[in-house]
């Protein structure tokens, strides 16, 4: 044990300029709580704190421009009505504001990207990444490239990223949600709704509508319109399972076996939600276009309970249009 | 004279009592604030006439009840009927009332105004710092999640389930998290409260029950959905 990790810290301190000694004590925590350790080779980053930054010798510019991203980060609701037409914040499925592994951290993104996204056939930069998060997750009209909001929130990202290598050979550690293993028994609705009422309705009401006190969203809810529509990639059943295993119920990581994550994504996901912006007036045909995504939704899909077809429905939730007008695709040819 | 009636109230109160129905009874008890007022007698000596209850320092703290919502008072008074909460006092009193009368005493406090906290004056600059990251933004790396995270708005409480700990006494809010790590309080739904507690220290409490306390909570707890 010990041995071992002596090697990974050798290894990380090489990956990381000798800052991964410490970090790797920063995140013992986090093992005895079930996370994986991160394996040889891997890149580890702790990316700043909120309190380096006042300690950074950056410019008081650049702090303050930081400072708007996270807060439009924690409170995304402030853009509601102009980018964001939905309950959710980004910090709703980014925990600790976009720094913690296994919760779709953001510094990878900023030093990944530009890089081809299978989801949209093309490379993305940050900027369009960011596009992707407002017109799925958000079920929003995203802020304009270069603009002051985009520039905060890509900023807040790259700061995350501070003193990590860009574009690097290594596999990252703790990125995205992580991934939990195929369950041994198909997921199942009727053991999901089960796992639900016992673990998760607490704070996301039985209903699945969260909760929001004097007007503010305290716990966002999972389907309907206040939720994330039918192209965000926590419709995926795959991607789901692994965010509920390992953030979920909050505080009590890893406390789900692999199936009952499983199910209870599977549960999550077969109800309704705003359409997906990509919708081409056939969810069948949608579908089928977006195979490589809608492979692990339910999208297009019948469910049993009911004889329900999913996502067939020209509900856009709060939003008044379909697909925002900035999206676009382009070639180099 | 009025000593007297409560006396025969709280007698005939405690024969319902006994013969009351398991947890959770009060659920779709409608609350009197008015009948509920009548029945604090007994709670005002150490919660207060106002419900601002009170810091005692190196002692049992009393709790603000004041402005907390009434479903998380009216599960605490069947949870100490019940011995899902142990506190031999609360007990005691609990006991006292039937399903209306828990229902008409939580919705009586549920209305007062939040009072301001006592405690917490006894620390330095950076105790407080520690308390507010904790509070507001947690320390992920000890996966301690924020308090708001849960306790809503301001820490001001969300929904039944989560109390308003905002300007609630210092001295209770430490000694209920010390009570949840050593296990001695664990009526809080899913062990959600203790797998927090539990990972924090000593002087993570004292920092947070001292920033808790320093807040003002202008209205009670409003509407939730």
């Amino acid at each position: 044990m010990k041995i071992r990790k002596l090697t990974l810290t050798t290894g990380a301190a090489v990956l990381l300029a000798g800052a991964a000694s410490a970090a790797w004590d920063e995140y013992k925590p986090l093992f005895a709580l079930g996370y994986a350790e991160p394996e040889e080779g891997q890149l580890v980053h702790i990316p700043p704190t909120l309190q380096d930054l006042e300690d950074a010798a950056m410019s008081p510019e650049l702090k303050e421009v930081v400072r708007r991203g996270y807060d439009l980060f924690v409170d995304t609701q402030q853009l509601r009505g102009q980018h964001v037409f939905n309950d959710m914040n980004c910090a709703s499925c980014h925990m600790d504001a976009g720094r913690q592994p296994f919760s779709a951290a953001l510094w990878p993104a900023a030093i990944t990207l530009p890089d081809y996204r299978g989801k949209n056939w093309q490379v993305n930069s940050l900027e369009e990444r960011v596009v992707g998060c407002f017109t799925y997750s958000m079920n929003g009209d995203p802020p304009e490239y270069g603009s002051d909001t985009m520039l905060a929130i890509t900023t807040y990202m790259q700061w995350l990223a501070k003193g990590a290598p860009v574009y690097p050979d290594q596999e990252i550690y703790g990125r995205g949600y992580g991934s939990v293993d195929e369950p041994e028994q198909e997921p199942n609705y009727e053991r999901g709704k089960e796992v639900y009422a016992q673990s998760c309705a607490i704070c996301h009401a039985e209903d699945g509508q969260g909760l929001k006190q004097d007007g503010q969203v305290v716990f966002p809810p999972l389907w309907g319109d206040g939720s994330y529509n039918w192209g965000a990639g926590m419709s995926r059943i795959n991607t789901s399972a692994a965010f509920i295993k390992h953030n979920m119920p909050l505080g009590q990581p890893n406390s789900l076996s692999d199936q009952e994550a499983w199910d209870v994504a599977f549960y999550m996901n077969s109800h309704e939600r705003p359409q997906d912006p990509r919708y081409t007036g056939d969810v069948h045909e949608t579908r089928e276009k977006h195979a490589n995504f809608h492979g692990r939704t339910l999208y297009g899909t019948v469910r049993e309970v009911d004889g329900h077809l999913l996502g067939d429905h020209d509900n856009t939730g709060e939003k008044d249009f379909l697909r925002p007008e900035i999206l676009r695709s382009r070639t180099f040819d | 004279m009025r000593k007297k009636q409560l006396a025969g109230g709280l007698a005939l109160l405690l024969g319902f009592g006994l013969a009351g129905t398991p947890a959770l009874a009060v659920d779709g008890l409608e609350g009197d604030p008015q009948r509920g007022e009548g029945l604090t007698q007994t709670c005002i000596s150490c919660h207060q006439a106002d419900g601002s209850g009170q810091n005692v320092p190196g002692g049992e703290s009393w709790p603000r009840l004041a402005g907390l919502s009434a479903g998380y008072i009216a599960r605490q008074l069947k949870d100490y009927q019940e011995g899902r909460r142990q506190n031999s006092t609360m007990a005691a009193f609990a006991n006292m009332l039937d399903d209306q009368a828990v229902a008409d005493v939580a919705a009586y406090y549920a209305q007062l105004p939040v009072t301001e906290a006592q405690g917490g004056d006894d620390v330095d600059d950076a105790t407080l710092a520690r308390g507010e990251e904790l509070a507001l933004r947690g320390d992920w790396n000890q996966y301690i999640v924020s308090c708001q995270s849960c306790h809503g708005p301001g820490n001001a409480g969300a929904g039944e389930a989560f109390p308003g700990i905002a300007s609630q006494h210092a001295g209770y809010i430490a000694g209920q998290l010390h009570q949840w790590q050593e296990g001695e309080r664990d009526n809080d739904p899913q062990g959600l409260m203790a797998a927090i507690a539990k990972r924090m220290s000593d002087e993570d409490i004292r920092a947070v029950s001292a920033w808790l306390a320093r807040q003002r909570v202008t209205s009670a707890q409003g509407d939730s959905k």
